[in-house]
């Protein structure tokens, strides 16, 4: 072939790169046998979610030199960045074109990168609505464990050469390789957005959602603790009014509404303050994963009482330090409704990963098929690599 | 779907590599006998056909020009009897070959000669649609039609819509990731499925994904959809409904120019709307189907698209609007809106039709399925269009424009030999063109043998090397459906094909120039 590669652009083999490439092979001769225990390499961009998952180990290795947009074209609905860009910059570049990254990645700190957004795995209020992570994924590319640069995936929609890697390091947590780029589908902005608020208990709350989300509603997002439930429209203008006409309830005024998701959004609302201050002394804050239509956990002596969102599909609760009978119990509710429930902040953060033997011996199998001598992020994942 | 061509009218994709085990020099009917006595004992009489005449008609899938015979066909009945199948072969060390329905383009579901091929058509039931939970349990060999059509008294359906939603399975759906003229609004499968159960080659049952948004470790689902049969076999899915739109409305545009209508796709994309589908027809496509449907097309048009929205009525309004102000705006020379549902189906007829009416005027077709970016639509055109003098073959051009995925078909006749290796030439070239474009050589029909060579292209080595490590991750011994989706190194090589992509050229100075 006499390729002249006219489309994507090419992985940047910039300084910044090479770097990484030569950290990754030197600790391939050398890293992990020598360093043993807590060794391996420590991949991080910002630090904004070094509380996610187990303890960091190892040596570090910033993705915070590769930083940039490699491309934008508002009309491909795609944007490639490298991972240490900023999401505050991805953002704001998008928002110029009026898109969006509709996923709402969490922003914990204000330097947060892309490379841990898609590595972290974690979605914003409209998760139900639109798709989490890995459905915006549409490439990447990766320096695995063998200190190669690999690219997967691409930068169009329908793509279905070979396996869909790149979707696979949306929460991989980095056990996999080093995510240096990754292109996204972003989407336009809704033209028209507005956020109702109802009083109703749990219970309801939860029948409500369910019954809304089997009906062509533009229901975009929603929360529900302490006896009240909020929900965001969000489609086309008449859309939206005329669902709001349909469902009642308060219209929260504009700048409000925007404040009380983006509080939600970045964990650093009333709930979640709280969650903070439980954590400081020792509690811990759990993300609930569950289908939809689960009923109220039933789970006793849970602080804050529980935050719902995802149309009920992701509930929050908190523990106190050293309840091991509430843990357990909401362990097993989670399970019982067909879910799971995992420390999300806390002490023993990264400890409670439950996955039958046939599945870890899958992820053990992956880690290795990754990366052979176990250098990325040992632990953070799973206990057991 | 390709037109059905003689057998063994191509070059069967070469020698498969047979499964490790160091078992490919017992005699094959030695090895059919060993195999089928194992097999015998663990399923019904009639659920396992070994006969030359019983198995010849699963020696293709959708791609007809390749074909190979399987030793035997196991149609199991149960889960007990799948992971009963799956041990044996496992310990026999004999490659498994899953097919739903068949329908694939790209012979995903080609049986391995030394190989069993493990029909799960039998699993056909629907399991349970739940309103509430707006899901559906599905067993893998139930159509993808049959699910919207159950779901369809809640006012719910199963969004993908393949253009074989008729007969194709969820199954097949799921190892194909397949998508539809739906995808760029709804998704493809990978969005649209909560969870697969099945079994793993060693016959242990597992379950990927869950009815929550997401389950423990790594999203594996994401891997499996997609995965063309090579990490598990598929039981039972999940699927997510949505509610059916109350209303849809399509805009038919005509354009004097290919150029134009390309760039009317991206204007309409780059002015915040998603339309429910957006597809692209050139002139020569347009005549074919016109005559074969009598749809009323504008003949004279050099490109037509279809743009349509779904919704509520209000929505839709606003949307045709905002659609027609764009379309007017990029030069459309005609432009029609569907007053009622008969004139919209009416609309797509020709649209669903191309291929059968492809069939009409030539002996035999070749359908390609690269994906480009969209921008690139009409420099593709262009390209085609030089191809077609290169090569001297006709090519009629229909695309899911509003995600880039083309499908041209090359129009032949397979009995002149000069003529399919031309076709085939002329179809490499398309994918390859189609990467260099920054695109990929295959949107929607997976690659399966058809596309081997062309992964080449579009992949280096380590790439390729990385996607093996995955599969010996889930299949240490490479018995699912092995051969498929990943050309080895010496394929490559001995193919002459040298991957053109990104900064991982062998060479990366040479993109300069």
């Amino acid at each position: 072939m006499h390729g002249v590669v006219e489309g994507s652009p090419p992985t940047l083999r910039d300084a910044a790169l090479e770097e990484l490439v030569d950290r990754v092979r030197a600790a391939t001769v050398h890293g992990a046998a020598a360093d043993g225990e807590g060794g391996g390499l420590c991949i991080r961009g910002a630090g904004s979610k070094d509380f996610l998952g187990g303890p960091l180990q190892g040596e570090l290795l910033s993705t915070g030199a590769l930083r940039g947009i490699s491309s934008y074209e508002p009309s491909e609905l795609v944007i490639t960045a490298r991972a240490g860009t900023p999401l505050s910059e991805v953002e704001s570049v998008l928002a110029e074109k009026g898109q969006c990254l509709a996923f709402e990645p969490p922003r914990h700190e204000p330097g947060c990168t892309v490379g841990g957004a898609v590595a972290a795995g974690l979605a914003g209020p409209a998760r139900a609505a639109v798709g989490g992570v890995r459905d915006f994924v549409l490439g990447a590319s990766l320096l695995n464990g063998r200190a190669e640069v690999l690219s997967f995936g691409g930068q169009v929609m329908k793509n279905v050469a070979g396996y869909d890697v790149s979707r696979l390091l949306a929460g991989s947590m980095g056990v996999l390789g080093v995510i240096l780029e990754v292109s996204l589908k972003v989407l336009p902005m809704a033209p028209s957005t507005t956020t109702l608020r109802f009083d109703c208990d749990e219970r309801s709350a939860l029948a409500r959602l369910n019954e809304w989300g089997g009906q062509p509603l533009p229901l975009h997002a929603s929360a529900w603790w302490d006896g009240v439930l909020v929900v965001r429209l969000s489609g086309a203008r008449a859309a939206v009014e005329s669902a709001q006409r349909r469902l009642g309830g308060e219209t929260i005024p504009t700048e409000m509404a925007h404040a009380f998701w983006a509080g939600l959004r970045d964990q650093r609302d009333e709930f979640f303050g709280e969650a903070l201050s439980a954590v400081s002394k020792a509690g811990h804050l759990w993300r609930v994963s569950v289908p939809q239509t689960a009923g109220p956990l039933g789970v006793t002596g849970l602080g804050s009482g529980t935050l719902i969102e995802w149309g009920g599909a992701q509930r929050w609760v908190v523990t106190a330090e050293g309840d091991a009978d509430t843990e357990q119990a909401l362990m097993k509710a989670a399970r019982a409704a067909g879910g799971h429930a995992q420390i999300f902040r806390g002490p023993r953060s990264g400890t409670t990963m439950a996955l039958d033997p046939v599945l870890l011996r899958i992820h053990r199998q992956l880690k290795a098929a990754f990366d052979p001598h176990g250098l990325f992020n040992r632990g953070r994942l799973h206990p057991d690599f | 779907m390709n037109a059905p061509l003689p057998p063994g009218a191509l070059d069967a994709p070469g020698s498969l590599p047979p499964a490790a085990g160091g078992l490919s020099d017992v005699p094959r009917a030695q090895r059919q006998t060993e195999v089928v006595q194992a097999l015998r004992a663990l399923l019904p009489e009639h659920a396992l056909l070994w006969h030359q005449e019983d198995v010849v008609p699963y020696e293709c899938d959708g791609l007809t020009a390749y074909r190979a015979t399987p030793l035997c066909v196991a149609l199991p009945e149960t889960e007990a009897q799948v992971a009963a199948v799956l041990r044996t072969c496992h310990r026999l060390q004999v490659p498994v070959v899953a097919r739903g329905a068949g329908t694939g383009l790209s012979g995903g579901a080609m049986p391995h000669e030394r190989g069993v091929t493990l029909s799960l058509a039998k699993f056909n039931k629907i399991l349970q649609v739940d309103p509430v939970s707006r899901t559906a349990t599905v067993q893998c060999g139930v159509r993808n039609l049959a699910i919207s059509e159950a779901a369809a008294p809640y006012g719910l359906y199963y969004a993908p819509d393949p253009s074989s939603q008729i007969a194709c399975t969820i199954g097949g759906n799921v190892a194909e990731n397949s998508g539809g003229v739906h995808c760029l609004k709804y998704g493809l499968t990978v969005h649209n499925v909560l969870q697969v159960r099945g079994y793993t080659i060693e016959g242990e049952p597992v379950t990927f994904g869950s009815r929550a948004l997401d389950a423990a470790g790594l999203d594996l689902l994401s891997v499996i959809v997609g995965s063309e049969g090579m990490l598990a076999v598929t039981t039972e899915v999940v699927v997510k409904l949505v509610p059916k739109p109350q209303l849809a409305r399509c805009i038919m545009a005509s354009f004097d120019d290919v150029r134009r209508a390309g760039e009317a796709v991206a204007a309409v994309i780059a002015a915040g709307i998603i339309p429910a589908g957006l597809e692209m027809m050139d002139r020569p496509m347009t005549a074919a189907v016109e005559d074969f449907v009598h749809a009323g097309y504008d003949l004279h048009a050099e490109a037509i698209l279809l743009c349509e929205a779904d919704g509520t009525p209000e929505e839709v309004a606003e949307e045709i609007d905002r659609m027609l102000e764009v379309l007017s705006g990029c030069g459309a020379t005609r432009l029609e809106v569907s007053k009622d549902e008969a004139q919209r189906l009416k609309f797509w007829s020709g649209r669903k039709n191309a291929f059968p009416a492809s069939g009409r005027i030539s002996p035999d077709y070749m359908c390609m399925d690269s994906t480009i970016p969209r921008k690139r639509l009409a420099d593709i055109l262009v390209a085609i269009a030089e191809m077609e003098n290169q090569y001297g073959l006709r090519c009629l051009n229909v695309f899911h424009a509003g995600d880039g995925n083309l499908h041209p078909l090359i129009l032949f006749d397979a009995n002149d030999p000069d003529q399919l290796h031309r076709c085939e030439l002329f179809g490499a070239d398309i994918l390859e063109t189609s990467v260099r474009m920054g695109g990929t050589v295959t949107g929607e029909h997976g690659v399966g043998v058809e596309k081997l060579g062309s992964m080449c292209v579009q992949f280096a080595p380590e790439e390729r090397e990385q996607m093996f490590a995955l599969k010996r991750a889930f299949d240490a011994e490479g018995l699912l459906n092995p051969g498929k989706v990943i050309p080895t190194l010496t394929r490559c090589a001995e193919g002459g094909k040298m991957h053109v992509k990104k900064g991982l050229l062998p060479f990366p100075q040479l993109e300069r120039f």
